[in-house]
């Protein structure tokens, strides 16, 4: 039975809703379970189910990705403010916290337009009244008086200062008098006033002040004041005595002096008069001079003093200031308790004048720093002429204060009137608002307001009584109650800026603030030297602290600061954050590595993982690096007989490493091409002939080799690359002799039985042309040698045989660095040899001679094909014929073409025997080429003459893109230099000169001469490089150079010898872009290649030169733009402009460049003997290499075939390699007559021993093992300047 | 090799999101370039994500949240990591033209680091060549996008920032202070820091 756990009272949770079907499914599918999923039903017999956990509301909080708005932080910049002096912080943002106060009491006017007559008198005599106050409370006169009285008794006490005393007495005496009468007077004005002012109110009828005087009367006895009064005069009178008596005795002394002087003048007179009349002329000059004196008034005798006179005199004085004895003392006494006549029981005028004070407003302007900053609120005069404020102002500042100025103004109804303009002072810092007091300022103006009815006026006359007299002109005056202080905040302390008075040093305090250049002190602008001179001698005091920061400076680094510094230190702080020292850095390899690396030191450059710790580096890491060095130091030191070669090596190596560095830098400097690719703006001439393209018709018969994925050095890694070479066929390889011979009889038999004409042809001779035919006339086979692995072709048939054969040769790497710095800089060798197989039979024995073959395939060298691996990576593939180089002289074969003709023929037209191998060479996979350096190099040339050239560069490539135009190349120096200037003539080797040749046999010599200067490709000379070209004398010196530097050099002798020359660049087979010698000869144009000394006619078919880019010689350079580019199809006119475009040309006329070359050309004569000893040396090192070679069997050496090779060598270099003669070679086989003989000479130039084992034993002579003898000849030819030709004859002989 | 100290650097991460505001359909392309001391022992060096279009909300973001995971292993801090990202999308021909360029270093703290990076692209040389190169859907590329992991002929061009990424980072390292690098500032133990640079505070009376 199901229980119902929710009647039972249970919790029982909402269950998740899951439809109906799905629990139908769900139960079905457990009840087939085995025990009926018994466990999955609940005991209500409902599928088990949690509560659903889902809650109705998310309790998660919200989260947001974007900060919050108020955490973010903003950005302010920070902004240098000018130092402000106004400002007291400097700015006027400033922090602190400034305040004045300013209290504005209450204004009284002393005098107002408004001012009745009555307030006129009432204000003089309020101010009569506070005088005599004030004079009260003085009390001058009373002291005075008791003064007098007492110092007549001191005078009795001391007789000493008597004089003195008397003096001061008088004087005294004289104060009292005035004060007295001071005093007398006032008590009369105000008396006086005070009638008036009665009088004016009884007169006006009403009261307008409350002022009222009362005088109190003292009566005094009479008697006692007549005692004090003669008393008093009694003693002046007597003073006046005592001084006049001294004064008589004073005057009595003088009179009697002036008497006695003036009696004897009267005497001196009377006496020279008598002289006068005695003898006039002899009067003296004193006596003239006495009698030309002013006679001297006769004194007077002094009065006496007369006491009578006196005491009048000082009873009248008395009588005028003293109160008269028995008068009664008067004692003024003024209050405000007159009542005052209310306003509706005054006249009209008096009313209007009232209610015009009422309507008087007056209000002030606090100005600070002339601004005004508040104001009080415009209240209105009561009719005392009072106005109360009773305000104080808060002034909060910034600015230092420079005055407080306070403005009065009456409000009137039109404007305001300006009355007074007030300065407060600016108070001390000490004066806070806790404990100023009010200050009253009197101020005036001089504003002229008429008088309206009852009032005066201001500054306009008046009067007091009708009829007009006495009249009296009053300013408008008052006082102001006010004062200024600075404010306290609720803390107590004052909010007053930081010092006292307003000095610079303050504003330099404030400014240190603001001013980092100040704060940090005039140390970092000025010289301290200067700073400290100026401080010795201006002898400031060190203790004082305002020199302190001076002293400081200057002081705390010791004197040695005061010594001036010879040196300046660009990094100051450098040596404190070197890690390492100098030493220590040469000490540690890995330092070292580290080092080697970041210069670009082609070991290391691409080194991986570089150890963190020194002993984690191989051992052997810098073995490789250092024996090269070491090496570099043997070239160096060698005082070998390869001296001149290692003075080449070190010049060579110098300049190597002055290009590097230039070029290091120029590589490292990009332009926006080499960063960004950006499609270039499409010009019509390339839309179109893309367009053109279009509808070129296919040609099936004409493939075209399919462009290749490039790949890029990373991608090659692991991958194995090949060269692969397509060898199609070859031409024209001289066959044996042996079978020649045969062949030329059987052509002549042929050719005599065509003349018979004879039908019956014996049997006979049948056999023996089949005889004839079945011994092949050469069996060649092309080898192929490549960093020593060979691969060899089949064996082709006859003389002309076709191959098409496909070989491959692994292309090993040093370190496995695909990278094009690495690839151009290898200077392997492409050895292409071409062999003829011979079979030779080896049994001897007869009996076998049935049964057995017994035969040996032997290889003879007939000829060989140089390519340097640079040129086929340089140019991706190498496609064409080839002239195989042959040797002069092939002892054992013969050209078969030679054979078909006459002797007569051969010897009547000089023919040429050439062999021809048609190929196609490449690497697989396609490895990217360098790109080609732009040369963005320094230069001295004109900047628009280089403009010029590279518009014209521009130009012309745009058209033609296959052809080379080359304006200007860089020199040695790393610098680009315009190509003219390389061309001069040069005088040619002394050695040639002296053989007296003509010119033709001189210009083949000499190309001889520059062909025997080694070939080096510049990519190995300078690895990552573009072509440089180096001057002739730079050429001679480092004996090294590629196509350039030999054809710049041949050209230069041409140009000596009187030919037409020029320098032509363009492309040729093999080496790709190139640079041969053209020469006009006669109609004829040759084309020499300077580094074989071969030249062809432009006629030649089988001229290597490809295409034709430019020409150009000491004067100009001519684009070639032809529509044709191979010599054979173009025109070599260059006047004609429609095929040569000039660079200098009407519109830019050449501007005559000086040449780089030098004048002439040093040539040292080669020692002879020196020569014979490297011709002993090698032909040693060659016969014990073949020795080495040939390690298996016995080598033996035929002395006498040697001498013969000897003699013949020489004869060969004559001839520059050319044919020799027949008659020499008949003679030489007549020599070898017991041999079969099968060798060859070689020419190379001499560049080192390495180089020589490696052409011989390309050749493979040392294979040949039927050998029984062999022979090898070396001649060196010495010509000038190291420059030496090597022959080497290897000859095998067998009987 | 095997006995030599080395440290490694193990980043895992997301190429997380973009900000284009005016482009759709982007993908990117990322690759890492490092100095010649380090060397990827595992995990990808270039990758690409898929194309993405912008979210359809107000922040129209791209999302890629594509995962990066790759381990170093170095000799030497010089030459530290750097990922380069570049992003491309199709132009109103539907020709492919690059998006942004931008490139940051991997984070050298370990820990998670979230980084935001611009995105930029070189600019035409010309307005002329803006107009054709926006005609033939031929805008200036990096001839190699590593150029902008390195400082080397960057003055040349010209770049407008186009749009941010948002990179994220999880590093994780071994080895590093046993080779005595200090990368976390609690390993600097002997810490000399300058208190104050600059002037010294002058005293004011205020």
């Amino acid at each position: 039975m199901p229980r119902f756990l929710e009647e039972e009272g249970l919790y029982v949770g909402v269950r998740p809703s899951v439809a109906n079907r799905n629990l139908n499914k769900m139960e079905n599918r457990l009840l087939h379970e085995p025990d009926k999923g018994r466990k999955w039903f609940g005991e209500d017999g409902r599928l088990k189910a949690l509560p659903d956990p889902l809650k109705k509301n998310p309790s998660r909080p919200f989260m947001t990705d974007e900060q919050e708005p108020y955490l973010e932080t903003v950005f302010r910049k920070a902004v240098m403010r000018e130092f402000d002096y106004r400002y007291i912080d400097g700015a006027i943002d400033g922090t602190g916290r400034y305040q004045l106060d300013a209290d504005i009491n209450s204004i009284v006017f002393s005098h107002h337009h408004l001012f009745s007559r009555e307030h006129v008198l009432a204000t003089r005599l309020t101010d009569l009244y506070q005088d005599y106050l004030a004079r009260k409370k003085k009390n001058m006169t009373e002291f005075l008086i008791e003064k007098v009285h007492i110092l007549p008794i001191i005078t009795l006490c001391c007789q000493k200062f008597l004089f003195k005393l008397h003096c001061f007495c008088r004087h005294t005496r004289t104060v009292k008098d005035k004060e007295e009468e001071m005093d007398r007077q006032l008590l009369k004005n105000i008396i006086h006033t005070w009638k008036e002012l009665k009088s004016i109110r009884e007169f006006q009828n009403y009261n307008n002040t409350p002022i009222k005087l009362q005088v109190i009367k003292e009566e005094t006895s009479k008697k006692e004041d007549q005692l004090h009064w003669k008393q008093e005069i009694e003693e002046e009178v007597g003073e006046l005595q005592e001084d006049f008596e001294e004064n008589y005795r004073k005057e009595l002394e003088r009179y009697k002096e002036d008497l006695d002087r003036y009696e004897k003048q009267q005497a001196a007179k009377a006496q020279e008069k008598k002289k006068k009349k005695i003898k006039e002329k002899e009067m003296s000059a004193a006596d003239r001079e006495l009698l030309n004196e002013e006679d001297l008034l006769q004194p007077v005798m002094p009065e006496t003093f007369d006491v009578k006179l006196t005491r009048e005199k000082v009873k009248a004085k008395a009588m005028a200031i003293r109160r008269r004895p028995g008068e009664p003392k008067l004692f003024p006494e003024l209050s405000n308790t007159a009542t005052i006549t209310p306003t509706n029981q005054c006249p009209r005028g008096e009313q209007q004048r009232r209610d015009d004070v009422s309507k008087t407003k007056v209000f002030v302007k606090i100005l600070f720093n002339d601004k005004e900053v508040s104001r009080t609120p415009s209240k209105p005069l009561s009719q005392d002429f009072r106005v109360t404020f009773g305000q104080i102002y808060n002034l909060k500042i910034v600015q230092w204060p420079e005055s407080i100025k306070f403005q009065i103004f009456e409000a009137r109804a039109l404007g305001n009137d300006l009355l007074a303009d007030l300065y407060a002072g600016i108070p001390d810092p000490s004066v806070t608002s806790q404990s100023v007091q009010l200050e009253e300022m009197d101020f005036s103006t001089d504003l002229k307001i008429d008088k309206t009815n009852e009032g005066v006026g201001s500054g306009v006359p008046f009067t007091f009584d009708v009829h007009g007299t006495n009249t009296m002109i009053l300013m408008t005056t008052g006082i102001l109650c006010s004062s200024v202080a600075w404010a306290v905040d609720s803390d107590g302390t004052p909010l007053v800026p930081p010092t006292t008075s307003i000095a610079p040093t303050n504003y330099y305090n404030a400014m240190k603030m603001m001013d980092p250049v100040a704060a940090i002190g005039a140390s970092g602008v000025v010289d301290l030297d200067k700073l400290a001179k100026w401080f010795q001698e201006s002898r400031l005091d060190p203790n004082d602290p305002n020199n302190a920061d001076l002293v400081f400076m200057l002081g705390s680094k010791s004197t040695n600061v005061m010594q001036s510094r010879d040196f300046f230190r660009l990094e100051q702080l450098q040596q404190e954050f070197d890690l390492a020292t100098d030493e220590e850095m040469a000490i540690n390899r890995r330092f070292r590595l580290l080092t080697l690396r970041d210069n670009e030191i082609p070991e290391f450059k691409n080194y991986k993982m570089a150890p963190a710790y020194e002993r984690e580096l191989p051992r052997d890491l810098f073995m490789e690096y250092e024996r090269k060095q070491r090496e570099e130091e043997r070239i160096k030191e060698t005082e070998d007989i390869e001296a001149h070669r290692a003075a080449v090596n070190r010049f060579m190596q110098r300049v190597r490493e002055q290009v590097m560095r230039r070029f290091r830098l120029a590589q490292h400097q990009k332009r926006l091409e080499d960063v960004v690719i950006e499609e270039v703006v499409p010009n019509i001439g390339i839309v179109f002939t893309r367009l053109l393209h279009f509808g070129e018709p296919r040609r099936p018969l004409r493939p075209i080799r399919k462009e290749r994925k490039k790949v890029t050095a990373t991608a090659v890694r692991g991958e194995q690359v090949k060269i692969l070479l397509n060898i199609i066929r070859a031409s024209s390889i001289p066959i044996r002799k042996s079978a020649a011979g045969c062949l030329l009889y059987w052509h002549q038999g042929r050719a005599k039985s065509l003349s018979k004409v004879s039908k019956s042809v014996g049997s006979s001779f049948d056999n023996q042309e089949q005889i004839l035919l079945f011994q092949p006339l050469v069996r060649p086979y092309i080898e192929v040698m490549f960093q020593r692995n060979t691969v060899r072709t089949s064996v082709g048939d006859g003389p002309n045989p076709s191959f098409n054969e496909e070989l491959e040769l692994p292309l090993k790497v040093t370190n496995d660095d695909y990278s094009s710095n690495n690839l151009q800089s290898m200077n392997d060798i492409v050895y292409i040899n071409l062999f003829d197989e011979m079979v030779v039979d080896m049994s001897h024995d007869d009996r076998e001679k049935g049964t057995v073959v017994h035969q040996k395939l032997e290889k003879k060298w007939l000829g060989s094909l140089e390519i340097p691996f640079s040129t086929i990576y340089l140019n991706t593939k190498i496609d064409g014929t080839f002239r195989v180089n042959t040797p002069p002289v092939l002892l054992g074969y013969v050209y078969e073409d030679a054979m078909k003709r006459s002797d007569l023929e051969s010897v009547l037209t000089k023919t040429e025997h050439n062999t021809y191998i048609s190929m196609f060479l490449t690497i697989e996979p396609q490895l990217i080429t360098p790109e080609p350096v732009r040369e963005r190099f320094s230069t001295n040339e004109d900047e628009k003459l280089l403009l010029h050239a590279e518009k014209w560069q521009q130009e012309l490539t745009n058209k033609h893109p296959k052809r080379l135009y080359k304006p200007s190349v860089i020199d040695v120096n790393g610098k680009s230099v315009f190509v003219t200037r390389y061309f001069k003539p040069l005088n040619i080797p002394d050695d040639i000169k002296d053989l007296n040749l003509t010119t033709e046999g001189t210009a083949e010599r000499v190309a001889h001469y520059v062909s025997m200067i080694p070939f080096v490709s510049d990519t190995v000379v300078f690895p990552g490089l573009c072509d440089i070209w180096s001057t002739c004398d730079q050429f001679l010196r480092m004996l090294a150079g590629d196509e350039e530097e030999h054809a710049v050099l041949l050209m230069n002798y041409f140009l000596h010898l009187g030919k037409r020359a020029y320098l032509l660049i363009g492309s040729a087979i093999p080496e790709g872009p190139t640079a041969y010698v053209l020469t006009e000869e006669g109609s004829d144009f040759w084309f020499w290649n300077a580094s074989t000394g071969e030249h062809f006619s432009y006629h030649d078919s089988n001229c290597p030169v490809q295409v034709v880019g430019c020409i150009m010689n000491q004067d100009n350079v001519w684009g070639n733009i032809q529509s044709y580019e191979k010599p054979v199809q173009m025109d070599f006119n260059i006047a004609n402009t429609s095929a040569w475009r000039p660079i200098f040309s009407r519109s830019y006329p050449s501007p005559m460049l000086g040449s780089i070359q030098p004048e002439m050309l040093q040539y040292v004569a080669t020692d002879k003997k020196h020569a014979e000893d490297l011709q002993e040396r090698i032909e040693q090192h060659l016969k014990n290499k073949i020795m080495d070679w040939r390690s298996r069997t016995l080598t033996r050496w035929n002395r006498h075939c040697t001498k013969i090779m000897r003699k013949l060598l020489p004869i060969l270099e004559e001839s520059r390699g050319q044919e020799i003669s027949q008659h020499h070679l008949e003679e030489l086989e007549k020599q070898f007559s017991a041999y079969k003989v099968s060798g060859f000479p070689m020419n190379m130039p001499f560049v080192d021993l390495e180089k020589l084992v490696e052409a011989v034993f390309s050749t493979g002579v040392h294979t040949q093992e039927s050998a029984e003898e062999f022979a090898l000849a070396v001649y060196i030819h010495a010509y000038n300047n190291s420059v030496l030709s090597v022959w080497i004859y290897v000859a095998s002989l067998t009987k | 090799m095997a006995s030599n100290s080395v440290f490694l650097l193990m980043v895992s991460g997301q190429i997380e999101s973009a900000e284009f505001p005016e482009f759709d359909d982007v993908y990117c392309r990322y690759c890492f370039t490092h100095g010649q001391d380090w060397l990827i022992t595992s995990g990808l060096e270039e990758g690409i994500t898929q194309v993405t279009k912008k979210s359809q909300d107000e922040k129209q973001r791209f999302v890629w949240n594509f995962p990066i995971d790759i381990t170093f292993k170095s000799t030497n801090p010089s030459g530290w990591p750097q990922i380069v990202v570049h992003a491309y999308g199709p132009d109103v021909f539907g020709t492919d033209v690059v998006r942004g360029y931008g490139n940051c270093h991997v984070p050298i703290t370990p820990g998670r680091h979230k980084l935001k990076i611009p995105m930029f692209v070189p600019e035409s040389s010309s307005a002329f060549q803006k107009l054709t190169s926006w005609f033939l859907g031929r805008r200036p590329e990096y001839i190699d996008p590593r150029v902008v992991a390195q400082g080397e002929g960057r003055e040349v061009t010209r770049v407008r920032s186009q749009g941010f990424l948002t990179l994220s980072f999880n590093v994780v390292m071994k080895d590093m202070k046993k080779l005595g690098y200090d990368i976390l500032p609690s390993d600097i133990s002997h810490a000399a820091i300058v208190e104050s640079v600059g002037p010294a505070p002058t005293s004011s009376e205020a």
